[in-house]
């Protein structure tokens, strides 16, 4: 393998020095054989002379047998490892392939890109500081890209390279190199990620994959070697609090009670202050052991056995973590999770845990929605299939130590683990600890409603707008809201499109979103009445039975249904937000009154009819009712 | 903030291996080969328990052809860190006479080596076995898992592997299946060197190039170990100075001409070399995919 570099021929220990203080980034490649990400990583390894010659040769004589270069070097040979994968012309797993330049070690993880293998691509993803996204420049941005990308963020990959190759294809043209950057740049905020680099490529030709190509002389940033070789990765968890799981308790003998594990997070000294969890005990650090004697400090990624100037009970699962900034312990979470089994993920069955050295009993509550990886949609779900992501609840049989996984990979990632099979069927990113609803008592208020109605000097009551998108909801609440103002009301607004921003952002439109969606808002209505307020609630709200649970919360009279009545073809026409022409040309599924249906209210306390009333009127109307019930 | 060069990530990820595969087993060993990447693993496992003793036995599965300079260092080196050594010798293929010379390399691998290590796993009851494999070695390698799940036959099935993320390994298995454990997985050739270069770790002398007695067998350079090398007709030894890049069966591996009889000379050759270290090795040739093939039945 020869290294280009002289000063392997000429001084070999200077050369072995230098390369000793080498760092290593490790990076996952996407995209499907026919973006030529297999010729790219195979180029790769050409330029930084990693292929020997029997490589070579063997090479050579596969590609004539099975390549589909006709007869040229075929790299998709080099990587596509397993007999199956030959035959059948695929790649099926992850392989992880290594080179060395000057600057820097790589170890690239080499993921396939068809549909079936998200489960790949997140196994990859976990152990890498960069992803590499291939696009064909001819094609330009692909459903698989955004899949690629949202998996890369979904793992907590901050930084992205997009390589348009085959650019030669395209006659290295800027227009349509800056056309799918721009594209892809806009894409990439919204799924946040925002340290992205395009860069445009030949695999095949070799341009600016290690030397700037004269073909793009439009193109002044990195090539893509030059990137990989000096590409910040400052992992998040190395400047946070000191985290270490104990793996294994180092006991010699009577004299020495080490405790051996891997520092995931942050830095260690001797002297610190330590905490132990789930214990809670605290203790300063004595020695930082090591077989070429104690350390002053230790930081994030080695592997150390450290002791305790206390004598406390720890065992294999505990966590050491810095005094100061502990990590949480619970019970219930909130978790993306990763379905990675043939046979689907069963609410409720006793799974197993896996989170750094702690294996517990768990299971996963009926999923809250998955997600779409192509359009990125929530979607309602029952439960996960095989390559299926959704967001579920969890519950554990003992609590663990945790960080929320956005915080620190390792503290924040577990593994699902069938306790039949002992196969890892799913994998799973903390996001936060639920409390427990059981231990939640309701509380005795002494100030109730109707001392907060008193103070108030008026009654309080929810005035539901519903009807369709665009039939003026929105435009009548504020106006009434305005007039109850000026009569010195305490009025609150929720607006549909409002709360979806915060409340209710991880709500999606689907059937079983939309009952969620009205389900919290009639929560919160209700909160308000019982704080004494006049509530106003602007949502489309389609469905006859949400709008009977959200009335059904608060006692007779406290409800003021009204039906702002619009025709399809009136409110399709006023199309004030653009949305019906998106739902009709198919961008926006779901939409109501197109692909989804509304129900009209039965008996409305209140029915508008919008092509004949003026807004202004509408309000007024309202305000006669309220009137009429004696909430003013 | 410092950050860790590749070869204290690469020390501090085995350890961790190590340690994980030890606390989720009943009862763990090393396979130990005796050659570099053993002696690599074999001190990486020192420095893991440290001040304890590694928590688990050596096992070299003896095929009786192993050249005699492997076996003498195997001695000294267990002796001197104090560690048990298991030496298994398959009892079926010994009352056979399997070799080489009259069974083929094939049948020499499988037997001796395979159902070898098969038959002194099952008599120890080991559940969990290291290995000294590394990913850049081999196409298959490099799609297996670090913890990688073997069946109650022993059977390895590349499209059935567990899922590995972040630092988590999956080493549940039920009773008489078990584990593999690769610690070296992600490590490259140069890095054994280098690393062996930094810590002085003791390594078998016929790494180094010395005068030594070699006929030559369809282009390969074989050592004449011991009287049990059968010569042709006029066949004669000659003396030439050689070093070989991979330990096995004598009969089965090819030396290499070289003049380096150093540490850092030895590293120098192998990065201006042309030629990848397994092709020494004759088994790996019989047909495409035969690692794939051998590594499903058992072998490491």
């Amino acid at each position: 393998m020869a290294h280009v570099s002289d000063l392997i021929a000429r001084d070999i220990e200077k050369y072995l020095e230098s390369h000793e203080h080498k760092g290593l980034l490790r990076f996952i490649t996407c995209g499907s054989v026919d973006d030529g990400k297999s010729t790219l990583i195979g180029r790769l390894l050409y330029e930084s002379k990693m292929l020997f010659e029997d490589q070579l040769a063997a090479l050579a004589a596969d590609s004539k047998k099975f390549g589909t270069q006709g007869g040229d070097l075929d790299f998709a040979l080099l990587l596509d490892g397993l007999t199956a994968e030959r035959e059948q012309g695929i790649t099926i797993d992850v392989a992880y392939r290594f080179f060395s330049t000057d600057k820097r070690n790589f170890i690239v993880a080499d993921t396939p890109g068809h549909e079936q293998y998200t489960r790949n691509m997140v196994t990859g993803a976990s152990t890498a500081d960069v992803a590499v996204i291939l696009i064909d420049a001819r094609k330009g941005m692909l459903t698989q890209t955004r899949r690629h990308s949202y998996l890369a963020s979904l793992l907590g990959i901050r930084k992205v390279v997009l390589a348009v190759n085959k650019l030669d294809m395209v006659d290295y043209s800027k227009e349509v190199f800056d056309r799918i950057e721009q594209e892809y740049l806009a894409f990439a905020q919204q799924i946040g990620l925002r340290d992205v680099v395009c860069i445009p490529l030949s695999a095949l030709k070799g341009d600016n994959v290690t030397s700037p190509s004269v073909n793009t002389h439009w193109y002044h940033g990195p090539t893509l070697m030059g990137f990989l070789e000096t590409a910040e990765v400052a992992d998040k968890a190395q400047d946070g609090p000191f985290r270490m799981p104990v793996q294994w308790v180092n006991r010699p003998n009577l004299d020495f009670r080490g405790f051996s594990g891997r520092v995931v997070g942050g830095s260690v000294r001797r002297g610190e202050r330590v905490r132990v969890l789930p214990s809670g005990k605290e203790s300063t650090v004595a020695r930082i052991v090591t077989k070429e004697g104690d350390l002053e400090t230790a930081i994030a990624g080695q592997s150390i056995t450290l002791t305790l100037d206390d004598e406390i009970d720890i065992s294999r699962g505990d966590m050491l973590a810095a005094a100061d900034a502990p990590p949480g312990i619970a019970d219930q979470f909130e978790a993306t999770v990763v379905w990675m089994n043939e046979d689907e993920m069963l609410p409720g069955r006793p799974y197993l845990l896996k989170i750094g050295a702690k294996t517990v009993g768990a299971s996963v509550a009926t999923p809250k929605y998955k997600v779409n990886v192509n359009t990125l949609e929530h979607l309602a779900a029952k439960t996960l299939h095989l390559n299926e992501i959704g967001v579920c609840n969890l519950n554990l049989d003992q609590p663990i130590v945790f960080d929320p996984y956005a915080e620190n990979r390792d503290t924040g990632g577990f593994i699902l683990i069938d306790r039949m099979t002992n196969n890892t069927i799913g994998a799973g990113l903390l996001h936060f600890a639920l409390r427990r609803s059981q231990n939640i008592h309701w509380q005795a208020i002494e100030v109730n409603k109707q001392a907060h109605a008193a103070l108030n000097g008026h009654k309080p009551c929810i005035v539901w707008f519903t009807g369709l998108s665009g039939s003026g909801k929105s435009t009548i609440a504020n106006i009434l809201e305005k007039k109850l103002h000026a009569l010195g009301r305490h009025t609150y607004l929720l607006d549909g499109d409002n709360v979806r921003h915060g409340l209710n952002k991880d709500l999606g439109f689907t059937e079983a979103d939309r009952v969620e969606n009205i389900r919290r808002v009639a929560e919160v209505s209700r909160l308000m009445v019982d704080a004494g307020m006049i509530v106003l609630v602007s949502f489309i709200s389609p469905f006859r039975a949400e709008r009977r649970f959200a009335r059904n919360r608060v006692e007779e009279g406290e409800f003021c249904e009204v039906f702002v009545d619009t025709p399809l073809g009136v409110a399709e026409q006023r199309d004030t937000k653009g949305l019906y022409k998106k739902a009709r040309s198919g961008n926006l599924k779901n939409f109501t009154g197109i692909d989804s249906p509304y129900e009209s209210p039965e008996h409305p306390e209140v029915r508008i009819d919008t092509v004949a009333t003026p807004p202004e009127d509408a309000a007024e109307s309202i305000i006669g009712h309220l009137r009429g019930i004696g909430v003013l | 903030m410092a950050t860790l060069t590749h070869l204290q990530r690469l020390e501090a990820e085995s350890i961790d291996i190590m340690r994980e595969a030890v606390s989720e087993s009943e009862r763990p060993v090393m396979l130990y080969s005796i050659g570099k990447d053993s002696s690599v693993m074999l001190h990486l496992a020192m420095k893991a328990f440290h001040p304890s003793k590694p928590p688990f036995p050596l096992l070299h599965v003896d095929t009786t052809w192993k050249f005699r300079e492997m076996i003498e260092f195997r001695g000294t080196m267990t002796k001197k860190l104090g560690l048990e050594l298991i030496v298994h010798v398959n009892p079926e293929a010994l009352a056979m006479g399997i070799n080489p010379f009259t069974h083929g390399s094939a049948v020499h691998t499988d037997v001796w080596k395979t159902q070898g290590l098969k038959q002194a796993l099952d008599k120890h009851g080991f559940d969990a076995a290291f290995g000294g494999a590394r990913r850049d070695e081999e196409k298959s390698r490099a799609k297996e898992r670090i913890f990688s799940f073997r069946s109650a036959q022993h059977r390895w099935d590349p499209k059935m592997q567990r899922p590995e993320l972040w630092r988590l390994y999956n080493a549940r298995k039920n009773k008489g299946e078990s584990i593999r454990v690769f610690p070296l997985s992600n490590w490259t050739e140069l890095d054994i060197w280098q690393y062996i270069h930094r810590e002085h770790i003791p390594i078998v002398p016929l790494y180094f190039a010395k005068e030594r007695p070699v006929v030559m067998r369809d282009g390969a350079l074989i050592m004449v170990d011991d009287d049990r090398m059968p010569l042709d007709h006029g066949e004669k030894p000659m003396l030439k100075k050689v070093r070989f890049r991979t330990l096995g069966c004598y009969p089965l591996t090819g030396a290499v001409e070289s003049e380096s009889d150093s540490l850092t000379a030895i590293i120098q050759e192998m990065l201006l070399t042309k030629t990848s270290e397994r092709q020494g090795r004759v088994i790996d040739h019989d047909s495409t995919g035969s690692m794939e093939k051998k590594k499903q039945e058992g072998y490491f």
